[in-house]
């Protein structure tokens, strides 16, 4: 009863969510089965308390926190709400002069979204540090911000891992610029969690995202990492749980459950990592083969420094003269689920502000196709995508002249 | 077949979707997004281009258990279908948009699209029937009809098409008789679109209001009212934005002398200059089109009297006119020649009462009964 499902067909879209893990399944149905309000001081309530509890040591002990450093939220994007937020106004309350909030043009709209609604409502301004090539953000840029306007920066955001072409970002780096100039840094690690190791202490962040369902656990719940001494103010206002900072009746079943998972991955990982690199190393020789057109984006895993570089589980291309949307329908009738990475609004494709950011033009960007791998992947969900990809890709290119805005030959 | 069924969110492409479902074709719904910067909420009558039309579509979609994608049309259709309505207008003629985008969109870039893609027919909600013919050698003629729904039938957009794409379209409602009976098979669906209002306006233009649309986009551009003497009787913010044909709106500070209703009865973009007269000055009994696309070509019988019979209807719902039409060769004059332009031409005589109001740009369609003939846009219209 309890047995997750394996996503039918070939699933390449890990990055966008992973499949519950039957370990993190049965913990939530375990606990959903179970009475009691964690805020309850009855034996309901103590044994509901001591489930979270627990999980927040977990949570601590997977991560390299200390449990009262941790905030649970109903997900990443409520936790870089509550960060970005969070910190802006707490910042503030000390020095009305920080109004400067830092973010890497290639931050999810998680990130970006709330930042730019602070600067429409709460007079903040928005600095976007320009990333390189691969996506890696301009340290040289932040360090000349952080130089001209120390006295005014509210706080920094950087992402570990970025979600669409899976750049690794040198947080310890962002961290030690911030810092000398006594500014917090939050970072997003929504999709480092699961690949790559991410140890919330010695990286010296003071603030940390982190997800539940992008590491095999159930969606609706994670959690920020949040320093003691870091100013922050509460976004959800209420019954004061979560030390006062994020308010509301804790999710108990969900909350299980995401412990479960992240401690599984976490001791998992070191062998995924690998296991994932080389199905990626293999995705991505076989798609150069299948089109010699193709751009990797992103660090190449093939270069001596690339395979450091980016996420094991992520490739990225972009297919000159094709359209995202049209691989996707191809890839999907095929039984190939992956995803074009970018943030869609009611379905409309628009070009990803990632791409946009690494200097790939419009058009290129329109061709845009994410593949990302998980706990569950095998060579056979590669050799599929690798077999429809040559007839997926031709289709789409005629197509593309239809309506794409491509002409024949390339250029349009 | 691999069909592609194009969604607008609204009951009819949700309901001939599901009977393209049920009639064992492998669907996959398609929404196109026709503007860039789409409102959040459907409003008033624009039955297309909101979110909450893509998000109807999607949950039409999610009910009958095919995939759903929307492809951004937005720049090909504003290059098209919105550029031709502001380059006619502002020419001094009346466009048809729906018409256009039938031509340009969906059974252009959709179709052709789709086709790439490897699907073999787009399936729409549209009223009109296509009747296929098979020839003893086995060849395959289809003939598109209006649909038997007198009120709903859509065969005058679609005619633009032609017989080429017709073989590549599917109209699902072909055969219904009334909007009730689709409204009724989207209910037994399950469908939450059943009870969806109709659309009706031009869904690029807010609030029905074209005259504002036009201001916007072409820029103000004050003018002078004229009656058939010269004499100035009132003023416009540009000539463009009035139809021949047309009584409202005109804003006419001094009633005529005869105390008759004015029209506009000519409109002349080179001098920014809207003539108004009486009603007897729009009755035209002879029309030239360009532009024509023929399904069945007049009088196809080699050698003979190249005029044949048919209905001419000139509006959306307009009633069907007797007339002798006659294919040409480049774009027909009043004095019987044709232009040297080379294109395909349609000439029309009317054979009984006059019809009033006709404008240049308006697509003329030739019936025979239910059957399309064919289609143009009209040149010039007068009393011959």
């Amino acid at each position: 009863m309890t047995t997750p499902e394996v996503p039918a067909g070939a699933y390449l879209d890990h990055a966008a969510t992973t499949p519950m893990s039957r370990a993190a399944l049965e913990a939530y149905v375990a606990e959903a089965g179970r009475p009691g309000n964690a805020s309850s001081l009855h034996s309901a309530g103590r044994a509901a308390r001591r489930v979270v509890e627990e999980s927040r040591e977990s949570v601590a002990a997977a991560l390299g926190a200390r449990p009262s450093e941790v905030i649970f939220t109903a997900g990443g994007t409520e936790a870089d709400n509550l960060a970005i937020k969070g910190i802006f106004w707490g910042r503030r309350r000390q020095d009305p002069r920080r109004t400067r909030v830092l973010v890497s043009a290639v931050e999810h709209h998680a990130v970006l979204d709330p930042a730019f609604w602070l600067a429409g409502h709460a007079g903040a301004e928005i600095v976007l540090l320009p990333v390189d090539d691969d996506g890696r953000v301009d340290l040289a840029a932040l360090r000349a911000e952080l130089a001209e306007h120390s006295d005014e920066v509210a706080l920094v955001s950087v992402m570990w891992a970025n979600n669409e072409v899976g750049t690794l970002q040198p947080v310890r780096d962002v961290v030690r610029l911030a810092h000398q100039h006594g500014v917090p840094v939050h970072t997003d690690a929504v999709q480092a969690v699961a690949q790559v190791e991410v140890d919330f202490a010695a990286s010296g962040v003071d603030a940390m995202t982190v997800t539940g369902h992008k590491l095999g656990g159930p969606p609706g719940v994670g959690a920020l990492l949040a320093r003691r001494d870091l100013p922050i103010e509460a976004v959800l206002h209420g019954g004061g749980q979560e030390r006062g900072v994020r308010s509301g009746t804790l999710d108990v079943p969900a909350i299980r459950s995401f412990a479960v998972a992240l401690a599984e991955t976490v001791a998992a990982r070191p062998e995924r990592a690998a296991t994932l690199a080389a199905l990626r190393d293999a995705l991505v020789a076989g798609v150069r083969a299948a089109d010699p057109e193709a751009v990797l984006r992103g660090p190449d895993p093939a270069s001596d420094d690339g395979a450091a570089a980016r996420l094991p589980g992520n490739a990225h291309f972009t297919f000159p003269g094709a359209e995202g949307d049209s691989l996707l329908y191809l890839l999907d009738s095929a039984g190939v689920q992956a995803s074009t990475g970018s943030a869609c609004q009611a379905g409309v494709p628009q070009p990803s502000h990632v791409l946009l950011a690494m200097g790939v033009t419009e058009l290129d960007a329109r061709g845009a196709l994410r593949f990302s791998l998980g706990a569950t992947s095998t060579r056979h969900d590669v050799d599929r995508l690798l077999a429809a990809l040559p007839q997926v890709v031709e289709r789409a290119r005629a197509a593309g002249l239809v309506t794409g805005g491509f002409r024949a030959g390339g250029a349009a | 077949m691999r069909v592609l069924a194009a969604m607008s969110g609204g009951v009819d492409s949700a309901v001939a979707a599901a009977l393209a479902v049920e009639a064992g074709h492998d669907v996959v719904g398609v929404h196109m997004a026709l503007s860039r910067n789409r409102d959040q909420f459907r409003t008033g009558s624009r039955g297309c281009c909101s979110i909450e039309d893509a998000g109807d579509a999607r949950r039409a979609a999610d009910v009958l258990g095919i995939p759903y994608y929307v492809w951004d049309l937005s720049e090909r259709f504003e290059e098209t279908v919105v550029a031709d309505f502001l380059a006619e207008y502002e020419a001094g003629r009346t466009p048809n948009p729906c018409v256009r985008c039938n031509e340009h969109i969906k059974f252009e870039a959709l179709l052709d699209k789709a086709t790439a893609l490897g699907f073999d027919a787009v399936a729409t909600g549209h009223y009109a029937q296509v009747v296929t013919h098979e020839a003893p050698d086995g060849t395959v003629s289809r003939e598109l009809h209006r649909s038997p729904n007198d009120e709903k039938d859509q065969s005058y957009v679609l005619a633009v098409m032609g017989p080429d794409r017709l073989a590549r379209a599917m109209f699902p409602l072909g055969g219904f008789a009334s909007k009730a009976e689709v409204r009724s098979e989207a209910e037994r669906r399950g469908l939450s679109v059943s009870a969806k209002p109709d659309s009706y306006d031009i869904c690029f233009v807010a609030d029905g209001d074209t005259r504002g649309f036009l201001r916007d986009r072409l820029g103000a551009r004050p003018g002078e009212v004229v009656d058939t003497d010269g004499t100035v009787v009132g003023e416009h913010d540009g000539a463009y934005a009035y139809t021949v044909g047309q009584r409202k709106g005109l804003g006419l500070g001094r009633p005529a002398a005869d105390g008759r209703a004015r029209y506009v009865v000519d409109v002349q973009t080179s001098s920014n200059t809207v003539v108004v007269g009486p009603a007897e000055l729009l009755s035209v009994d002879r029309v030239a089109a360009r532009d024509a696309v023929w399904f069945t070509t007049p009088a196809a019988a080699a050698g003979g009297d190249p005029w044949d019979d048919a209905e001419l209807q000139i509006r959306a719902h307009g009633a069907p006119v007797p007339v002798r039409v006659r294919a040409t060769t480049g774009t027909p004059r009043r004095d019987g020649s044709v232009a040297d332009d080379g294109g395909p031409g349609m000439e029309l005589r009317l054979t009984g009462t006059p019809l009033r109001g006709v404008a240049a740009g308006q697509s003329a369609v030739v019936y025979r009964g239910t059957q399309v003939l064919g289609q143009a846009t009209v040149a010039d219209a007068w009393r011959g």
